[in-house]
């Protein structure tokens, strides 16, 4: 602290709102972008089709780490973590397996020779709704808590104020960094990570150059459906568990991933980034930034009481007009992935 | 025009017939008539997909969002004038705003163009963006106090009195051009960006209906909309609804003998082409981006019409009425099902799938009645209370499973398109 006297003069309160309404709620529901994001972006490089219902498979892994938190519930204090986050490595397992199910069933019969690529995702339309009925019928569409006990709460005091940050988010923020760095490693140093890159950029060459195509296919499934399961129960242990968690989501989503660029894993983390940092800029009041200031501008002008570019119930237009803008001047992304 | 009806076409109409006439005895006249009535309206809407999908390949996902729109205007057409509202002082801020608007745009495009008079591209893009937050922020904070205004004195603006049909008219209109925006965008890419983006207008159309409530009366919901033929109240239910179902057989017969000679000519030649062969079609000089927005238009005006027809029927303005399973993948099944690229298959679609899909609400529940009992005394588990919703829930997964199903194994549908061929 080398000037005080500034500090004392900054606007604190309204500072530490900005953090806490911008900055950290930016990163929660852009972590959960970026995870969801990089299995779908995954899949659509190298299958070559949106996987609509990757926002369900999201929910279903949700659901799966509920069943099994309600199976064992004490299992949490044990380790001193929230139980849905201990059995979540299990729910990645069971929600991978059914990613490669639906997949063998419903996706490999399309990808023969004789059916036009729209049919995948028309299809993929269809297994989104088979999970939504599915999910619905099993559990209803009551939301549910993914909480056994009282969620923790930290608060960073701030020049007089507090930064509040939930346990689940910041577990969410350590998962999505632990996750990233892993990714890197397996796609730069692991043999099947190069192989699933060389067959995102060249199918045809990568199939002739000795690559699997089937073990390809599998792990990619693999990893989207995990990071998808991961993604629904953070989500879900943030806010709260319901069957219509990811119907809204899946506009944001693929926001994410085409503006990283179609194929591109890291272009999906900034994308998921980007969307859900400009998501929570849009919906935030600007007036409140510039109270401050009032004394200091001239009396005409009037600072409006409400300076928020999209009204909170409007959330959703942000990622699509991001995603129309994309569409309309960089249709390859900003990592310069491939059109579809 | 006329051609043959081969023998498949013949007993799977007579089977349909047979069906509705079964539901007639079973569940009387008003009930079946009713139920024509819908099915008439989404084979509208069928078709209009089917021009979409059927003959020029091209997936929306976000028909709600369309049908959503469409009958919104036909509400704001044809609901009765609001006296309170035109009396207070609110049309006159709207005028305000509307004008702020159109100054603003104006603005804003003619910012963008500077690039010609020698501005510089990057300094030509950073104004034009400043350009449009500032006109959007301007009209949004004119917006408010008359939409406060509005709400609170008048409850919304009501509409303008027109005749019904002009409403039908101007709301396949709107959705036209809307569609004509998204077509713009992503027409030239793969169909995947077309089916998000229609996904994700049709969740805006619906959230902005639902929350602009000086406009659309939101969640209170508006009714009753006004029928272009006498209502129940007049004439009894049966000859009321009997009344629209002739209206809406001939708006259906109109259109089908519009597209049916559409694609005779050689403009519908033309779609077939680019549809089958669009490197072809690009190689001997067609304009594919275009001749598809003009396909995605048309279509979308055909369901605008449908789906202001649907609504209408119902009575009752709801925007949180509209969702995707009804009004968007109910309709892809009709298409999918019945045979995409023949109209006369649609509309065989249409009634099919409605009629099953409203039998099948009654049968999914006696199903879930018996199989909760029945597992009841096996397992001694009581069935959760909410039985009846989940039940419906099972439909769901029915439509999913469906269009996976028919699109492996009957990708062609119940009746398939015949290829027309030139001798």
């Amino acid at each position: 602290m080398e000037d005080v006297g500034l500090l004392a003069a900054m606007p604190i309160n309204e500072i530490v709102f900005f953090i806490n309404k911008v900055v950290i709620a930016g990163l929660i529901i852009g972590s959960v972008y970026a995870l969801a994001a990089v299995g779908m972006t995954l899949v659509s490089g190298i299958l070559r089709f949106a996987n609509f219902a990757h926002g369900d498979i999201m929910t279903l892994g949700a659901f799966v780490a509920f069943v099994l938190t309600m199976l064992m519930p004490g299992l949490g204090a044990m380790v001193g973590l929230p139980t849905a986050f201990v059995v979540m490595p299990l729910a990645m397992v069971v929600t991978a397996a059914v990613t490669i199910f639906l997949d063998k069933r419903f996706y490999a019969p399309l990808r023969t020779v004789g059916y036009k690529p729209i049919t995948l995702v028309i299809a993929s339309f269809g297994v989104m709704l088979m999970l939504q009925g599915v999910i619905r019928l099993f559990f209803g569409t009551a939301p549910r808590q993914m909480y056994v006990t009282a969620k923790d709460i930290y608060r960073v005091p701030f020049g007089g104020r507090d930064i509040i940050v939930t346990e689940p988010q910041l577990l969410l923020i350590v998962f999505t960094i632990v996750s990233v760095v892993a990714l890197h490693l397996f796609l730069t140093r692991s043999r099947t990570g190069k192989a699933m890159r060389a067959m995102s950029d060249n199918a045809d060459l990568a199939r002739i150059s000795g690559i699997s195509t089937g073990h390809v296919v599998r792990t990619t499934w693999i990893i989207a459906g995990s990071l998808a399961a991961a993604a629904g129960t953070l989500l879900a242990m943030d806010v709260s568990l319901k069957p219509d968690l990811s119907f809204n989501l899946l506009l944001p989503i693929v926001a994410a991933m085409i503006v990283g660029g179609v194929g591109q894993p890291y272009g999906a983390i900034s994308g998921g980034l980007l969307v859900g940092f400009t998501e929570t800029l849009s919906v935030f009041n600007w007036a409140i930034l510039l109270r401050p200031l009032k004394p200091h501008l001239p009396e005409w002008l009037e600072i409006p009481a409400n300076l928020a570019f999209v009204p909170t119930e409007y959330k959703l237009v942000v990622p699509f007009f991001i995603l129309v803008a994309v569409l309309i001047w960089r249709p390859h992304g900003i990592f310069k992935g491939r059109v579809l | 025009m006329i051609r043959a009806i081969d023998l498949r076409t013949i007993t799977l109409l007579g089977g349909l017939i047979v069906l509705v006439a079964l539901i007639f005895a079973w569940q009387g006249n008003a009930y079946g008539v009713r139920m024509l009535v819908e099915a008439s309206c989404l084979a509208i809407v069928a078709l209009g997909l089917n021009v979409q999908w059927g003959y020029a390949g091209l997936f929306n996902a976000g028909v709600m969002g369309f049908i959503a729109i469409a009958a919104f205007t036909g509400m704001l057409v044809s609901f009765p004038v609001n006296p309170v509202f035109w009396e207070s002082e609110a049309p006159g801020m709207l005028l305000r705003t509307g004008i702020y608007l159109v100054i603003g745009v104006a603005a804003t495009y003619l910012i963008s163009r500077a690039d010609r008079i020698g501005v510089p591209k990057k300094l030509r893009t950073v104004l034009t963006v400043v350009a449009a937050a500032i006109t959007y922020l301007t009209v949004q904070n004119a917006l408010a106090p008359a939409a406060e205004l509005i709400e609170e004195g008048s409850s919304f603006v009501g509409g303008f009195g027109l005749p019904v049909g002009l409403g039908w008219a101007l709301g396949g209109l709107v959705a036209g051009v809307l569609a004509w925006f998204i077509g713009r965008i992503t027409l030239g890419l793969r169909s995947d960006y077309l089916a998000i983006a229609t996904l994700g207008i049709a969740e805006i159309v619906k959230s902005f209906l639902k929350n602009a409530d000086w406009l659309t009366r939101g969640t209170l919901t508006v009714s009753p909309l006004p029928w272009p033929v006498p209502t129940p109240n007049e004439i009894g239910f049966v000859a009321a609804r009997s009344a629209y179902l002739a209206l809406t057989a001939v708006l259906i017969v109109a259109i089908y003998i519009l597209l049916q000679r559409g694609w005779a000519s050689p403009w519908g030649r033309m779609m077939r082409a680019i549809r089958d062969n669009e490197t072809a079609a690009e190689a001997v000089g067609k304009d594919v981006n275009r001749r598809r927005l003009e396909m995605f238009v048309l279509g979308n005006i055909i369901v605008g019409v449908g789906g202001a027809a649907l609504v209408t029927f119902g009575g009752i303005f709801d925007p949180s009425g509209f969702n995707p399973i009804n009004h968007t993948f109910l309709v892809l099944i009709m298409v999918v099902l019945g045979g995409s690229g023949n109209n006369l298959g649609t509309i065989f679609g249409a009634l099919l799938v409605y009629v099953i899909w409203t039998m099948s609400e009654p049968a999914a529940l006696i199903l879930f009645r018996y199989g909760a009992s029945w597992f009841q005394q096996m397992f001694d588990i009581a069935p959760p209370s909410d039985l009846p919703t989940r039940a419906l829930q099972m439909r769901v997964f029915v439509i999913g499973l469906t269009i996976i199903l028919v699109l492996r194994f009957a990708p062609r549908g119940l009746l398939p398109e015949k290829v027309m061929k030139y001798e």
